[in-house]
């Protein structure tokens, strides 16, 4: 009892003394993140208020810039391209990855088809955009010379508008697929096995076992995993660079590639940061919404 | 806990000093002039002209780079951003003036060895390309380009058209004269038929009598319509350089634009569909799987590597004006506010443009060198070869080149005219699309001047 005061007396010292060191420990990352993040974002928001070719000094212009994305037809085109894009690319890739998990975790344990899956993932995007093109060419692609030994006619698949966002969305739904299906994976085994063999037990079969446990079990994983990649594929820039540069037209001209052309073609570096804010809101409130929609935050494992 | 902290705050800051230390530590030494050029097969030549001025200049270095066409611009505006740029880069009119307005050029009037330059010293005109807005010369040419049509006189022979005739064509917007009547003789699809002959299937074409190079939007036609309009007595603004209003709205040059891109419906063009955007014209004879090829001068090293080809050039047609008509360019060499010795930079863009090196450019025998005599010699060079390049020097000797478009905003303009274009060439517009475009651009260049 009499040692209680004493014991206090020197654990508020140690609280003391605590501090510095842990500011200190926090330190670099915090440096890192307000050096490599924070700046650059507010810095950028502050550029989207002018007119900045990057050599001369910035000219304040207020609203402007974001006035003129309101009007600018060619916005909300890369907008719509964009998110045509997502729902595709994401909507694939969603289920068949969500398939490939499944597989793997019901069917076989095996090392070697788990490496398989992932191997496309190990291709850089620009590296697995230039051998779809070259595959998917009109006239040189092999792609095309199957089709046209089946009998059937030439696809121009990226040069021409109905084909353009559906192949590219799904060359990268080649890519990622392996790496999505494996966070799914990893999401499936966390749901307890006892939940599967009472389910036996009950005679459930394989397909009401996948939609009665797995989908609902899953689903905080899906949520999560949804949100990131749609943040990733809203992001699309690599791949129509390297096949389409946003053509026909405009029909394959994402966001991504218009605040670039915008940048460091045109120079217009105070309306393409407005641009990226703009891209900043829509992927803020999408996160947001998916966020509520699917209670990702919360599991139904308790 | 405190020395490890304390050796990872050294790390780190050792770290950002190595990398912060890298930064300014740029190649040109004292005395180098760090040149850029895009054209690998220009290369040699000019590094002839960099050894003999070497020669005549001690104390000065000349380090030639050369990056492929998309790189080099990039590269240069991250150059640009960085400090990292080179002394003296070879310009394209449809860039400089951005560069202008970015401040990043030094006037060449400024400079000793380039405040002499004679303008009649070059062919016609080209000179005249690259004084800016306010009067002042930004570059030095060195070279110019006009177009014809490449083919393979093998397969003409094989078709039945004479040399003569390609060499006499005429041309105008209702039928396309005898210059559409040859591409349609020389079309032939998959079941032999030609494209002039009853029965001809225009769905399935085996070979195309005219190569595409895509809409044109992005030089307005340089290689694709530009030679067409021309014969109209159109240009494509009200004065060049530095016009202020652009004629897409004329209903003859929109006239035109249907025709030409009418071919495609023929079935004498590829569509743009059936090539892509990475397959010009080029490609498109190289395959044999079109017969004219229409493209600028600076390809004839190009074309000559096709295996088993004998390559001639035939010349643009002779349109309405009663004249053959050509999109006429040139390059230059400017020198950049970051060079450390612009005096020095001036001697080697002065000594590119002077009768020396421009000759041995000539000899060289990859484009035309800006110099009448330079070209001369170049022709000659060419006829040794065995190629009469005469389909393009005809436009400098009778005056039938017409200068392409300057004007300021051309990166703004570009990003309206290529999709503009194609959307005609593809077939989501009407050619009535164009009067909407050009008054985009018109009140673009109004709201900027």
């Amino acid at each position: 009892m009499s040692n209680t005061p004493v014991a206090s007396g020197s654990a508020k010292k140690r609280s003391r003394s605590d501090l510095p060191l842990a500011v200190l420990m926090i330190a670099p990352a915090f440096i890192g993140l307000a050096v490599f993040l924070l700046w650059p974002t507010i810095y950028g928001i502050g550029l989207s208020f002018t007119n900045f070719n990057l050599l001369t000094p910035p000219k304040f212009v207020g609203f402007n810039n974001y006035i003129r994305m309101i009007e600018d037809p060619m916005f909300w085109n890369a907008a719509w391209v964009t998110v045509y894009y997502v729902v595709v690319n994401i909507g694939v890739q969603t289920v068949l990855a969500l398939g490939i998990a499944v597989l793997m975790h019901r069917l076989t344990q095996s090392m070697i088809v788990r490496s398989l899956i992932l191997t496309p993932y190990l291709v850089s995007n620009v590296v697995a955009a230039l051998v779809f093109f070259w595959i998917l060419d009109n006239q040189l692609g092999i792609g095309n010379h199957i089709l046209v030994s089946m009998g059937l006619e030439r696809i121009p698949f990226l040069s021409q508008d109905a084909t353009v966002i559906p192949t590219i969305a799904l060359i990268n739904v080649w890519r990622h697929v392996g790496y999505t299906a494996l966070l799914i994976f990893a999401g499936l085994q966390t749901i307890p096995e006892s939940a599967y063999e009472a389910a036996k037990v009950d005679g459930a079969s394989e397909w009401q076992t996948f939609w009665r446990i797995t989908v609902p079990l899953l689903r905080p994983i899906l949520a999560l995993v949804l949100i990131r990649t749609i943040i990733g594929s809203f992001q699309v820039f690599d791949t129509v660079a390297v096949t389409t540069a946003g053509g026909p037209v405009n029909s394959s001209r994402v966001l991504q590639l218009y605040i670039y052309n915008m940048a460091f073609g045109r120079f217009q570096f105070g309306y393409a940061s407005a641009l990226s804010v703009g891209l900043m809101v829509i992927l803020v409130v999408i996160t947001f919404l998916q966020y509520r929609l699917t209670r990702a935050g919360d599991t139904d494992l308790n | 806990m405190k020395s490890k902290i304390a050796t990872l705050l050294a790390l780190t800051t050792a770290g950002a000093l190595l990398t912060s230390g890298c930064a300014p530590a740029r190649t040109d030494d004292a005395g180098v002039i760090d040149y850029w050029l895009w054209d690998s097969a220009q290369q040699p030549g000019y590094q002839a002209c960099a050894d003999a001025f070497e020669a005549a200049n001690p104390g000065l270095k000349v380090k030639i780079t050369q990056f492929g066409w998309d790189d080099y611009w990039s590269k240069l505006t991250a150059g640009f951003i960085a400090d990292q740029a080179p002394d003296v880069f070879t310009n394209h009119v449809g860039k400089y003036p951005q560069f202008v307005d970015l401040q990043v050029l030094v006037p060449l009037d400024d400079l000793q060895a380039t405040q002499s330059i004679n303008d009649s010293d070059y062919a016609p005109g080209l000179a005249d390309l690259w004084k800016g807005q306010d009067g002042k010369r930004y570059g030095v040419p060195k070279d110019w380009d006009t177009v014809g049509y490449f083919y393979d006189e093998k397969v003409t022979d094989a078709a039945g058209i004479t040399r003569e005739q390609l060499l006499s064509m005429d041309w105008n917007p209702e039928d396309g004269g005898s210059f559409e009547k040859i591409i349609a003789h020389l079309t032939v699809d998959t079941a032999g038929v030609r494209g002039d002959e009853p029965g001809f299937n225009k769905n399935s074409v085996a070979v195309y009598g005219l190569a595409s190079e895509g809409a044109g939007g992005e030089n307005l036609g340089q290689t694709q319509w530009g030679a067409y309009t021309g014969t109209l007595g159109w240009s494509p603004l009200d004065k060049n350089p530095w016009g202020t209003r652009f004629n897409l709205d004329d209903p003859e040059f929109q006239k035109a634009m249907a025709w030409y891109y009418g071919l495609v419906d023929k079935g004498y063009m590829p569509s743009f569909e059936v090539f892509g955007r990475n397959s010009g014209s080029y490609q498109q004879v190289a395959q044999r799987k079109a017969v004219l090829g229409m493209n600028g001068s600076w390809m004839i090293s190009t074309f000559a590597t096709i295996p088993d080809a004998k390559l001639a050039v035939a010349p643009t047609p002779v349109g309405p004006s009663g004249q053959r008509s050509s999109p006429l360019n040139g390059l230059a060499d400017s020198v950049t506010r970051f060079a450390e010795d612009k005096e020095a930079a001036g001697k080697w863009v002065a000594y590119m443009g002077s009768h020396e090196c421009q000759m041995k450019i000539a000899e060289a025998g990859v484009v035309f060198p800006a110099r009448p005599e330079a070209t001369q010699r170049s022709v000659e060079v060419r006829r040794e070869a065995g190629l009469d390049v005469s389909p393009f020097t005809v436009h400098v000797e009778e005056g039938t080149g017409f200068t392409l478009a300057v004007t300021t905003n051309a990166a703004d303009i570009s990003a309206l005219t290529v999709p503009g274009f194609e959307a005609v060439f593809v077939g989501q517009q009407d050619v009535s699309s164009l009067t909407e475009l050009n008054s985009q651009i018109n009140r673009l260049l109004q709201l900027t001047q």
